[in-house]
């Protein structure tokens, strides 16, 4: 993606260099960039407005620390606004309530609210041990129930049938009396789409709603819209007390400033975001990554995550801990790193979660698994002596492992070299700074920044 | 006065405020509203109107590319024709919008070929299968012979949900216990030429671009119907969510590089979303538009008419 907000203000931050505090007039040309990359990513027209208006409050005055430069220096007011404006952190459920505590679900065609419901019982039954009980009032939908009802069993989680003869109140009330006879902790909901203009549509979900109480309604919303996410959240969030949002599909590759646009109009808070059409894919929403991807900063949060997950922690525990004691990075280390990047789905999978430029920089100088291949090769031809203690690798040496790995000396110094950027970087990162690792982060992939 | 689009609005519909024309303006009542309240005055045309245009587009997701293109447009026009009323330039940039879309309208043509097979693909939940529905009406209503393809055998229930729209035409859906989309599109297009059926209706799973074995699946049911019939599919249609912001034009250009798109189907303009992504997409990787869909039912499905489109998204009419 070429239009990130990093890359646009590269050319204006360069006008701005060497001055030491932002002012009106220095951070003009930013802000106007600021806006552009906004509105690309869909973050709707009064958001922005209102949004770089604050961004302007926020950084007039600030001073340029260190040896940021000043549009470096708003980038960072601009992602910590943006995060502020997100919600700072992660709000979950609350069903605190007397059982069943009803969750209702609302939202466009389409937009994903069936496919939630199924992930969210799958959710509470497996990590919160609730006992949860679907229902679908979606009588409109072809085969709607059925979608539900086929969700429920492969998740195994009770399903309350309905037909296409009854009421959507009727039918939920009906679930809701059965919830409460069979002890379930949880009534999920699943409602049909509806357009915010639609009346009737509208109304019969704010009759839902007063029938049904509920503890959470769910505004589920794809995050693909476009700038009409204003007007479809205010709509659902003036008809309905809505208590939080859910935003679906962000495993595509939609910058997501719906997420901003909604949650600027409905003031709640995106409690999940679904990532995957399976019954797995739901997660806490994170604001501050959030916040990155509507920036075309790259998910750098969630891939350090993802590399917790996939990766064997006492191995990284180990390393942490050695860098913390600013104790050698050692190309065994390396080696390790290269390993967890096959487990993370490889060169292919890692370059999504990039930064936008850096991505764009590794697709340039093809990166591919074979390079990694070979990168393996190599360290695996060194002696337990040679990974430890890299600088013992002169010419001869050099040459043996060359052999040995069926590659040339050349490639044997590229690889030490990026083995020095990843030194580097990890001291950076022991010193602490996602903005200083991010600029280190080249050194990280192969055949970067060569 | 805006005599372009005097002939297709007398042509189409007895525009009644019923009708389909009405229920699209209706929902797009919203920017039209904010245009009529600009242009209402007939004050002088300044920078201040230039920029409230400029808002009107951006929130009907033209994006920022070829909203630069209009206004620069407009801007010419404006210059080259001695435009000094503000009350001009509401059908002026009508006009440059029209200039736009107008290569994009470009109605299907599915004679030629027997069977003449219909592939559609998008994102999860853009409309596809509703879509299918209602073509499926719409060729009827041609007197042509119709079977439709349960391809999509990943989503829960997708295809209970395509046998009901099958029902409610009274064809014949194709459709496996099994989960290869590409077999049953196999299966119906050899149906289709068996029984002598004119159009075929295939039916495959949402996907996003970014999921690259699904997009390699999709290619995959591509070639396996070229299989069954040599040329077949003879159009790949597209359908994207008017709701759709700029994501629409990766959209467009993943499936297209995938899989030729041969056009586009335009879902849900009967809501508050404007469908201004067309112009991004006539902009930057133009793909004629066949339909637009304005409802659920099986009978709100039209073609793209590019003067009412823009009519409507401008609210440009007589009154
Ligand atoms: N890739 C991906 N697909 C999703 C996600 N959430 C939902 N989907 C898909 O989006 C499509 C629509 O989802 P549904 O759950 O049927 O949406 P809905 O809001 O219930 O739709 P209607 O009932 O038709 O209004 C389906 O194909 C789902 O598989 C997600 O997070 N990622
Ligand atoms: N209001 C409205 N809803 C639509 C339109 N087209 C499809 N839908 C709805 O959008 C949702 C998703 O449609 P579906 O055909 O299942 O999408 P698919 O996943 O692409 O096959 C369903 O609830 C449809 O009823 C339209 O033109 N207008
Ligand atoms: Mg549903
Ligand atoms: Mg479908």
């Amino acid at each position: 993606m070429l239009d990130n907000l990093t890359q646009r203000l590269t050319g204006v931050i360069k006008t701005l260099r060497g001055q030491a505090r932002l002012t009106e007039s220095n951070i003009q040309d930013a802000l106007r960039e600021v806006r552009m990359a906004l509105l690309e990513a869909d973050v709707a027209l009064p958001v922005v407005k209102e949004f770089t208006a604050h961004v302007k409050e926020a950084a007039l005055g600030q001073e340029v620390i260190g040896n940021l430069n000043p549009g470096q220096a708003l980038i960072g007011v601009v992602h910590r606004e943006l995060t502020k404006l997100m919600g700072e952190q992660n709000v979950g459920l609350n069903l605190a309530t007397t059982p069943p505590a009803v969750i209702l679900m609302a939202g466009l065609q389409g937009a994903g609210k069936t496919t939630s419901s199924g992930k969210l019982a799958k959710m509470l039954q497996t990590q919160q041990k609730k006992k949860v009980l679907l229902v679908s009032c979606d009588v409109y939908r072809p085969a709607a129930i059925e979608q539900l009802r086929t969700l429920a069993q492969q998740l195994e989680v009770d399903f309350f049938p309905s037909d296409l003869s009854q009421k959507p109140v009727d039918i939920a009330l009906a679930a809701h009396d059965y919830a409460k006879r069979h002890y379930h902790d949880v009534l999920i909901v699943d409602t049909a789409g509806r357009l915010a203009i639609d009346a009737e549509m509208m109304d019969e979900i704010k009759q839902l709603h007063a029938k049904l109480n509920p503890v959470e309604t769910l505004f589920v919303v794809d995050a693909m819209t476009g700038q009409d996410a204003v007007n479809t959240a205010k709509a659902f969030g003036d008809a309905l007390p809505l208590t939080g949002v859910i935003l679906t599909k962000l495993d595509g590759d939609a910058r997501g400033g719906a997420a901003l646009s909604v949650r600027n109009v409905t003031g709640k808070p995106i409690k999940f975001v679904g990532v995957s059409e399976k019954m797995t894919g739901l997660e806490a929403f994170h604001p501050e990554r959030m916040a990155s991807r509507v920036l075309g900063m790259g998910d750098v949060l969630s891939l350090i995550e993802e590399a917790h997950r996939e990766v064997d922690q006492a191995e990284a525990a180990k390393l942490a801990e050695k860098v913390k004691k600013g104790e050698g990075f050692d190309l065994n280390d390396f080696k390790m790193q290269i390993v967890q990047m096959r487990k993370m789905g490889g060169v292919a999978g890692l370059l999504d979660k990039l930064p936008a430029q850096l991505s764009q920089a590794a697709a340039g100088s093809k990166v591919d698994d074979k390079q990694i291949d070979r990168i393996e090769g190599i360290i695996n031809s060194m002696t337990p002596a040679e990974r430890a203690k890299p600088e013992l690798l002169k010419a001869s040496r050099k040459r043996r492992i060359a052999a040995g790995a069926g590659v040339q000396v050349m490639h044997v110094n590229q690889l030490l070299n990026q083995f020095e950027q990843t030194q580097k970087m990890m001291k950076m990162f022991s010193k602490g700074g996602m903005a200083k690792m991010m600029r280190g982060m080249k050194g990280m992939l192969p055949g970067m920044g060569r | 006065m805006l005599s372009f689009l005097k002939k297709s609005a007398a042509d189409t519909e007895p525009a009644g405020q019923s009708g389909w024309l009405g229920r699209l303006k209706s929902g797009l009542a919203r920017t039209g509203g904010q245009l009529s309240s600009l242009f209402a005055g007939g004050g002088k045309i300044d920078d201040e109107l230039y920029e409230d245009l400029e808002t009107v587009l951006i929130t009907s997701d033209v994006g920022m590319d070829a909203t630069s293109l209009l206004m620069a447009d407009l801007r010419r026009h404006v210059r080259e024709q001695h435009l000094t009323d503000a009350a001009q330039l509401k059908e002026a940039l009508g006009a440059c919008l029209l200039r736009l879309l107008q290569p994009l309208a470009q109605p299907l043509d599915a004679s030629g070929h027997k069977p003449f097979v219909i592939m559609l693909c998008g994102v999860n939940g853009a409309g596809k299968t509703t879509s299918i529905g209602k073509l499926a009406k719409y060729f009827q209503n041609q007197g042509k012979s119709v079977l439709l393809a349960a391809g999509d055998t990943f989503r829960a229930a997708a295809r209970e949900q395509l046998m009901t729209w099958g029902e409610r035409n009274n064809v014949t859906v194709i459709a496996q216990q099994s989960g290869d989309a590409a077999a049953v599109i196999f299966d119906a297009v050899q149906a289709a030429q068996a029984r002598g059926i004119d159009i075929v209706l295939a039916d495959t799973a949402g996907r996003l671009a970014t999921q690259a074995h699904l997009m390699e699946e999709i290619r995959k049911v591509k070639r396996v119907i070229a299989k069954a019939l040599p040329d077949a599919p003879h159009e790949v249609l597209l359908v994207l969510d008017a709701n759709t912001g700029q994501n629409a034009l990766s959209q467009t250009k993943a499936f297209d590089e995938a899989l030729g798109v041969t056009g586009l189907v335009l879902t849900k303009l009967d809501g508050t979303a404007k469908g201004g992504i067309v112009a991004a997409i006539a902009r930057a990787h133009p793909i004629p538009v066949r339909f637009i869909g304005v409802g659920e039912g099986l009978d709100d499905l039209r073609p793209f008419v590019a003067e009412e489109f823009v009519a409507a998204l401008l609210e440009l009419n007589d009154d």
